[in-house]
């Protein structure tokens, strides 16, 4: 029976080397005309909130808010997150309520049944910056500019085996925001020679669905001014908008993770008392 | 409600009063505190209980969940993304019940091994086993409306490829793929009608379990020897042997949901899922939830017409009967022992099984493509002729080896050597109440 | 019983119960979530702030806004109405406390403790719920030419306050402030 047993261990090894060439191969054919995408992997990044203590950086998040005010919600909105959320980055009642006040958000009916404009309350949410979505899509190209609200969840490239096993004991869950920051930062790859890049797109071999997309590299150095001191560099840009995208996704991650601590450290105490008293009561019965 | 008699004595008044009219405790008693079980089960018999309480769970995190969803296309997504940002506990009540039911699958394909490994299908189980088929059906069902609650875009698109199954169908398909969808395509009737099968489901769930605990006491419970309860000493009392066993497993079991849920809330779902569903534009690339995905790379290894049956049918039949077939597993073992243990032959093919069954899942998540369909077409073959050739054939070839007389004895046997534990041997029929 | 014995017997009766007890607070830290989601959610709360633009109200008019999911009468009272209120002693009225969330618990129910304040007698602004069973009473109408509910014939005076009928309470005046002159903020 061993014998059995080792030959098809062997007959499976063997199998899989060959899948493993036949893959590598394949590979190498689409260098030039890729039928996977991403091209490139993501690059994985150091994130303040990865981990099981893991927390956002304060100031990394305000300045995110900034980027994203500043570049990206020219186009993009965001509209499951509402103003008063923003307390949670570390902004008074009074500066959210101004921060709310500098958008305008339109209301009503009023008592004569029309709608009117006024300016934004914290209740309120990031609104769009088109009036619908055939709007967005005929201001860019036909690409409708996807929501912000969840988009650090939304996106991840896959992992592969074996790297999808190990992720779960080292707690990899920063796909999303570092497939954000590799795509922001990777406009200014050049496409290899003989690839075709259809016209009004752009190369980016980061781009989970092609070779290029609809927009354009959206971030340039010192294009946003920052108050603390940090690089205004797009590097630093991609970095803390992706945090505060992440941040947008899943405001309640510290939260999750400070509870989840206490709720391991009383489960495995639990565990042993409950393992203690098992062994006592079974002390005397062999089985 | 096996062990014949009742050991269950009232001793107060207002027990004797209760019992005489409504012998519910003497009930509970005779099933969960008096009840004989083998005292030689391991771990993996521990998984009947840490299902239970896992489906007492979701159906609990499934009732607050239901205060605050909205069966609507139009409100549904952002009613689930309510529930995680703005009501009160509401993130950590949603990833319960999302990390959940992949608990529970987990749990019952443990325990669904479990019985394969030990012949728990055979006679006089057969019953039992059929009822556990029937609970993993209701499992699927349930499990898949759940994932289309959320409207994001694999619930849609998921919802749309599996009710796609009814039209391979000859004639009728069609017919009934509308009649599922209430519509012809996913829409607001077919969420509607999904959400009202989804909190139902789990009801009758419950309901088949208390026919599979019944069907459990009637017969017992099988053990890792395989062989059948011949004497007192064979057994222990349920309360406390085994229910401090399982409590001990459970707590276990629960530290590693935990830890799905608070650390890794979304590593078992698909990104995808946290778009809202758009009818007009299918991902690049669709994929079940992980349960469903060895039946998945089922479904797509049939590239090929047999006969006069197209591929598309002859998928969705192989699939199908993937399932079918673990309802005649009790039929097809010819075997006489019924432990792997004592079956060297077997569980060679038996590990095979599994780790074909694990392979078959990472398949289901690949693109049909390339190598990954001979590798999907070589699993599912193996997949069938585990339970339609080696089950039978082996039963009837094979050498077993020599099995105990009783399970004592081959407790005994086991702990021999470790002189402290025989002198407490005789204790046993004492701790019988 | 040896001494051995008792000892071993106290240790395991020390692990059962710290066992029961770890587990007792486990199923209480489990319960809480399922509790705490009942409670009004974040953007609830939120929303239970509004402000009103009360520049078109004249004296005479009244507006009833949605606050919480009650309505708000916001009324600007007339002369009259203010006098005919002023003039009632305390002693008649059959719940005698301002019900003002804007002032102690245990201010009287003066018709000045009753309105907007000094300089603002005028405004009145409570909640149109009666205090009986929940319905909503109409304006101007009943026995002393404030408001009266319909559904069991409670009568309120020209400040709202309970004069007839099985009503317990003055119509509870939320708390709200003037942020300008023709602005008012609820909640």
């Amino acid at each position: 029976m061993k014998k059995i047993l080792a030959c098809l261990v062997a007959a499976g090894l063997f199998a899989l080397a060959g899948a493993g060439i036949a893959f590598a191969q394949e590979e190498a054919a689409h260098e030039a005309e890729p039928t996977h995408f991403p091209i490139h992997k993501p690059k994985q990044e150091d994130w303040s909130f990865a981990g099981p203590f893991g927390k956002y950086d304060k100031g990394q998040l305000q300045r995110g808010l900034k980027v994203y005010k500043e570049v990206c919600a020219a186009c993009h909105s965001m509209n499951l997150v509402p103003f008063r959320t923003l307390g949670e980055l570390g902004y008074s009642d009074a500066q959210v309520k101004a921060f709310a006040a500098e958008y305008t958000v339109q209301d009503g009916p009023n008592a004569d049944g029309e709608m009117f404009e006024r300016p934004g309350i914290p209740s309120d949410y990031f609104p769009s910056p088109f009036p619908n979505k055939e709007a967005a899509a005929a201001a860019n190209g036909g690409a409708v500019p996807p929501d912000f609200s969840l988009i650090a969840k939304a996106r991840g490239v896959e992992r592969g085996f074996p790297t999808f096993v190990f992720d779960i004991f080292t707690q990899y869950a920063e796909n999303g925001p570092d497939y954000i920051h590799s795509l922001l930062t990777g406009y200014d790859e050049q496409p290899p020679a003989g690839m075709e890049i259809a016209e009004g797109t752009h190369y980016n071999p980061y781009f989970i669905a092609g070779k290029s997309l609809a927009m354009a590299k959206p971030l340039s150095d010192d294009q946003v001014t920052y108050d603390d001191g940090s690089p205004q560099t797009v590097d630093q840009y991609a970095r803390d908008v992706t945090a505060f995208l992440m941040w947008a996704a899943e405001p309640h991650l510290e939260t999750r993770k400070q509870t989840g601590f206490g709720v391991m450290v009383f489960l495995v105490l639990f565990a042993g008392l409950v393992y203690l008293t098992k062994r006592k009561v079974w002390a005397d019965i062999p089985h | 409600m096996s062990g014949g008699h009742s050991t269950y004595t009232p001793t107060t008044g207002f027990g004797k009063w209760f019992d005489a009219r409504m012998p519910l405790p003497r009930l509970i008693h005779d099933s969960f505190v008096s009840y004989p079980v083998p005292r030689n089960l391991n771990y993996a018999y521990t998984f009947g209980g840490i299902l239970s309480i896992m489906l007492v769970a979701q159906i609990l995190t499934g009732v607050v969940l239901a205060m605050h969803y909205a069966a609507d296309t139009t409100l549904a997504f952002g009613s689930v993304e309510k529930i995680m940002r703005d009501v009160n506990s509401g993130w950590l009540l949603r990833y319960l019940h999302s990390n959940g039911a992949s608990m529970f699958f987990i749990a019952v394909y443990i325990h669904i091994f479990r019985g394969l490994y030990y012949g728990s299908y055979k006679a006089p189980r057969e019953l039992l086993w059929i009822l556990g088929c029937i609970i993993y059906l209701l499992m699927m069902a349930t499990g898949f409306m759940g994932y289309v609650l959320p409207w994001g875009q694999m619930s849609g698109w998921g919802a749309t490829v599996i009710t796609g199954f009814f039209t391979a169908i000859p004639l009728v398909g069609t017919w009934i793929q509308e009649l599922l969808l209430g519509g012809f395509s996913v829409d607001n009737p077919t969420l509607n009608r999904f959400f009202a099968l989804h909190y139902l489901l789990p009801f009758m769930i419950a309901g088949v379990v208390v026919l599979h605990v019944w069907a459990l006491h009637v017969v017992g419970q099988t053990n890792p020897t395989g062989i059948e309860v011949k004497s007192k000493t064979d057994t222990v009392a349920f309360t406390p042997y085994a229910t401090l066993k399982d409590a001990f497993a459970m707590i276990l079991f629960l530290a590693f949901f935990a830890y799905f849920v608070f650390y890794i809330p979304n590593y078992l779902g698909h990104p995808d899922n946290y778009t809202q569903f758009d009818s007009l534009k299918t991902p690049a690339h669709i994929v079940p939830e992980w349960y469903f995905l060895p039946f998945y790379a089922i479904l797509r290894a049939i590239t090929f017409n047999i006969g006069p049956i197209d591929s598309k049918l002859g998928g969705v039949l192989a699939m199908f009967g993937a399932i079918a077939v673990l309802f005649v597993v009790p039929w097809l073992d010819t075997s006489k022992v019924k432990s792997a243990r004592y079956r060297p032959s077997y569980r060679v093919f038996y590990w095979l099984f599994a780790i074909n069954a694990i392979f078959l899942g990472w398949l289901g998540s690949k693109p049909a493509e390339g190598w990954y369909i001979p590798a999907m077409q070589i699993s599912t073959l193996y997949y069938f002729a585990f339970f339609l050739v080696v089950m039978p054939v082996l039963g009837l070839i094979e050498t077993p080896r020599k099995t105990p007389n009783s399970i004592t004895e081959a407790v005994l046997e086991k702990n021999r050597g470790g002189s402290g534990h025989l002198a407490g041997a005789t204790a046993v029929p004492e701790t019988k109440g | 019983m040896s001494a051995n014995d008792t000892i071993d017997q106290n240790r395991r009766d020390f692990l059962y119960i710290a066992t029961g007890m770890a587990g007792a607070v486990g199923a209480a830290a489990v319960a809480w979530p399922f509790i705490d989601q009942m409670r009004p959610d974040a953007s609830t709360l939120a929303a239970s702030s509004i402000e009103v633009d009360v520049a078109s109200v004249t004296p005479g008019m009244s507006l009833t806004v949605k606050w919480r999911g009650k309505p708000v009468f916001i009324r600007n009272r007339t002369p009259e109405e203010i006098k005919a209120a002023q003039d009632v002693p305390l002693a008649e009225l059959k719940d005698p406390v301002a019900r003002n969330a804007n002032l102690a618990n245990d201010a009287e129910a003066t018709d000045i403790d009753r309105s907007a304040g000094e300089g603002k007698e005028n405004w009145l602004v409570m909640v149109g719920v009666c205090t009986h069973l929940g319905c909503v009473p109409l304006g101007q109408q009943g026995d002393f030419g404030g408001w009266f509910c319909p559904c069991h014939g409670s009568h309120y005076d020209t400040a709202g306050r309970i004069r007839r009928g099985p009503a317990p309470e003055n119509l509870p005046v939320p708390a709200f402030q003037f942020i300008s002159d023709t602005k008012i903020r609820i909640g």
